[in-house]
């Protein structure tokens, strides 16, 4: 019982530290890149950037990280819990777009992050 | 897409890069619940998997959804697509409620209706703070 709380509570850091890794990852890679099209031509340079470019294969590897660990965490704890509690990284993607990426997070982009992490945690109960 | 102004096509990619991931999950979640025996931790099973039809149709549609998302990531700050895109989730229990016959109970709903206010809320700041590298098109 103890080793299954804390198996819980592993998978759960795990998702959050790679779904947050991933996503700044990719953000940060993709502004590099500038504007990408989203026609056939322009899916098909992302699909090639994915494996020529470092960091947008490591955000990938963390996304896939992140997949498997949640379908470890659904199969010993229920998706009530799962949901909300990885729904942690919308607050720290947030701060970290602020601090890492110094987007401009003003107060009404703020407050619907806010409103969303509720309404997520809502939605699973 | 090129012609709209620059915040109504990120917005319209935005609604693209959620329509993807919940038809994509809404795909896959029934093709897997139709096959016939359980999953094991064969990894055979899983590859066995990926040749039911709708299981290789959601796999293509979380693979234009990874592809989109990224797009969009070009156009938008990370502090913009993770809270809109979350407007992903009223779309999963509504297709939930619908196509798999899923309980969404009163708190749920009223779950949704807080995303679609924080979803809006953001949706109505400027999608890009930061400075970004040119058009590559």
């Amino acid at each position: 019982m103890r080793r299954e709380f804390a198996v819980k509570w592993i998978l759960l850091s795990v998702i959050v530290v790679a779904t947050v890794l991933g996503d700044l990852l990719q953000s940060y890679e993709m502004k590099r890149s500038g504007e990408q099209a989203v026609d056939a031509r322009g899916l098909a340079k992302l699909l090639r950037m994915i494996v020529s470019r470092r960091y947008l294969l490591l955000s990938v590897v963390a996304m896939a990280v992140s997949f498997f660990a949640f379908m470890a965490l659904v199969q010993i704890a229920p998706l009530s819990f799962a949901v909300p509690a990885s729904a942690a990284t919308f607050v720290l993607e947030t701060l970290l777009a602020k601090f890492v990426l110094k987007e401009r997070v003003g107060p009404r982009r703020a407050a619907g992050a806010l409103l969303v992490l509720g309404g997520v945690i809502l939605l699973a109960r | 897409m090129r012609s709209l102004p620059s915040k109504a096509r990120t917005l319209w990619l935005a609604l693209l890069v959620i329509v993807l991931n919940a038809s994509g999950n809404l795909s896959l979640t029934v093709g897997m619940r139709s096959l016939p025996d359980k999953m094991s931790a064969n990894p055979l099973d899983y590859i066995r998997a990926m040749f039911h039809p709708l299981v290789a149709l959601g796999i293509v549609l979380l693979i234009l959804w990874l592809l989109t998302r990224m797009a969009l990531f070009s156009w938008a700050d990370l502090s913009f697509v993770v809270p809109v895109t979350a407007a992903g989730y009223i779309l999963a229990a509504i297709l939930g409620h619908f196509f798999l016959g899923e309980k969404v109970t009163l708190t749920n709903w009223l779950g949704t209706l807080l995303i679609f206010f924080g979803t809006a809320f953001v949706g109505a700041t400027k999608p890009l703070t930061t400075e970004c590298a040119g058009s590559s098109q």
